[in-house]
């Protein structure tokens, strides 16, 4: 949004608050983790990777098509995930329509610890700590250790998704052992991590091996130097 | 904002201004050989379409005896080629820019080059041929295309969205795009915004990549300067070329007759004074032209940016032209 927008947008805030300090506000609400108000963008301000709210759930934008049927009214067809479900909905702008931003952050975070119901995260610079339900670990539980960074999207402050580093180096705690002589070109057998996860690995590897694996495939990469 | 360091370089390679020189030279000669003359119009005029969703950008101009006056950079040279057949010219083409503010995004710039050519004493079918024989010479040495397809609106919209585009209630069409597979929000849009968005949603995907197909007989309603069809007055004599889901080209069976066409442009301009679009004038020398005759005759526009995309298998019009609108 252009900053004379932007400006426009702030006064007319000001004047419907009716003389109450506009900025003191948002930056107590911003600290209070409530609502902020947000910009609204219309079919020519959309664009791929906007978070907005969409039938009060935090969506993001994944595209962005113009489209102007021959001689009819030109409109914007925007796919959008939702953040919460991961349900992708499509949607059509037309002149006048308006989407509404939604305050969502990708924030760099520290995993603290678990107490079995809730997973505790902080900000390594505010030291701000948020606090996530296994719904919105969502499998990353079984991946992450204490002092992990983790990239953490928090919605009007609260976390609504915890991605993992996208590569761990965990210790096999459990799996059978290999027969001699096998090579890495040999078959695979499953192993499960410290973390709780379980990942298909060479014959070779024993326990307590540490490995390097890929999050996002949950797959093996490597043995790793300890 | 940072501005990019690199945004004076072109966006096209060095291999698609090529092709866009030898495509150009190509047509040239296609017309050539069927003596078609090519022609020269302003760019900038006092007059412009009235189509209510079009809109003209514009420049205030002075000269030496000539007062500073609004002009407008055409969005096609529809008005000022069909003074010249009014005058005699026979069958003519151009090709140059055209202009449209407010239309950008994967396949719109709002300075693209236009083809547009009319045929005295042909019929929409005629020329329809000419179009599809047009677009596979041009693009005979990149892209195999099937036999091309003729189908009328009516068929497809009944095809693919279920509905008769000719007599189905506003509201069936409403309810329809409203279930449709990408269940879209209806709300305010008028019968003709309706019929194109599900034209665009629902008909539009399911053309086929590999050939080209026509679709002729628009709704009267879209008629824009299209004459109505002699056998059902509830069509137009208007058709548009695709291939694939893009849209190439837009034709129709001319509209002579000046008093109908003074009251298109009337319910036009009523249309964009209601939704408070800007007012260009009345195309005064447009409507002398057609009261001093225009011959009996069919015209298109054909986007020629797009017909070069397709012979390059591009995946958006920057890849076409050198200096898109960001970087002009």
């Amino acid at each position: 949004m252009p900053d004379g927008m932007r400006g426009r947008h702030e006064r007319s805030v000001t004047f419907v608050l009716g003389g109450y300090c506009y900025r003191r506000a948002r930056r107590a609400a911003a600290l209070r983790g409530r609502p902020q108000i947000m910009a609204s963008y219309n079919m020519n301000q959309v664009r791929t990777g906007l978070k907005v709210l969409q039938s009060g759930e935090p969506n993001v934008l994944i595209s962005c098509d113009f489209i102007k049927p021959g001689k009819g009214q030109a409109f914007t067809r925007v796919k959008m995930r939702n953040l919460l479900s991961g349900r992708v909905n499509e949607k059509t702008l037309k002149p006048g329509d308006l989407l509404h931003g939604a305050d969502v952050v990708d924030t760099s975070m520290q995993y603290l610890y678990s107490d079995g119901q809730h997973w505790f995260f902080m900000d390594p610079e505010t030291f701000d700590q948020v606090e996530a339900d296994a719904q919105t670990l969502a499998g990353a539980e079984q991946w992450i250790k204490e002092e992990d960074v983790c990239n953490v999207t928090l919605w009007n402050g609260h976390p609504i998704q915890i991605k993992p580093p996208n590569f761990v180096i965990r210790e096999v705690v459990e799996t059978d052992p290999g027969l001699k002589g096998d090579t890495s070109s040999g078959g695979s057998k499953p192993a499960r991590l410290e973390t709780g996860a379980t990942v298909k690995v060479p014959l070779f590897i024993q326990n307590g091996e540490s490995i390097r694996v890929d999050t996002r495939t949950g797959e093996y990469v490597s043995r790793a130097r300890t | 904002m940072t501005r990019n360091d690199a945004d004076w370089r072109p966006t096209a390679a060095p291999e698609a201004l090529r092709r866009r020189a030898a495509m150009l030279a190509e047509l040239r000669a296609f017309f050539a050989e069927r003596e078609v003359l090519e022609v020269e119009t302003p760019l900038l005029s006092a007059e412009t379409t009235l189509d209510v969703h079009l809109e003209s950008p514009g420049t205030e101009l002075e000269a030496p005896g000539f007062p500073k006056r609004r002009l407008y950079l055409q969005t096609s040279p529809e008005l000022a080629m069909k003074r010249l057949l009014a005058a005699g010219s026979g069958s003519i083409y151009q090709v140059c820019k055209a202009f449209r503010g407010g239309e950008r995004g994967r396949w719109h710039n709002p300075e693209f080059t236009i083809l547009e050519w009319y045929r005295v004493g042909w019929d929409q079918h005629r020329l329809m041929r000419e179009v599809v024989s047009l677009i596979e010479t041009l693009l005979a040495g990149s892209r195999r295309l099937e036999t091309a397809m003729y189908m009328s609106y009516a068929d497809l919209m009944q095809r693919h969205a279920g509905v008769d585009p000719r007599d189905a209630p506003t509201r069936t069409l409403r309810r329809t795009l409203e279930r449709s597979s990408s269940r879209q929000d209806a709300d305010g849009l008028d019968r003709d915004d309706l019929l194109s968005r599900l034209f665009v949603l629902e008909v539009e995907p399911r053309l086929e990549p590999d050939r080209v197909t026509v679709v002729f007989d628009y709704p009267a309603s879209q008629a824009a300067m299209a004459r109505l069809g002699a056998a059902d007055p509830r069509t137009a004599e208007r058709f548009e070329a695709f291939v694939g889901g893009i849209e190439l080209a837009n034709g129709y069976g001319e509209l002579g007759d000046p008093v109908e066409q003074r009251e298109r442009l009337e319910r036009d301009l009523m249309l964009r004074r209601k939704r408070r679009r800007p007012l260009p004038p009345m195309p005064s020398r447009f409507l002398a032209a057609l009261d001093a005759g225009l011959p009996y005759c069919a015209g298109v526009a054909l986007g020629f940016d797009r017909l070069l995309g397709l012979d390059l298998d591009a995946r958006r019009i920057d890849e076409l032209i050198a200096f898109p609108v960001e970087r002009a």
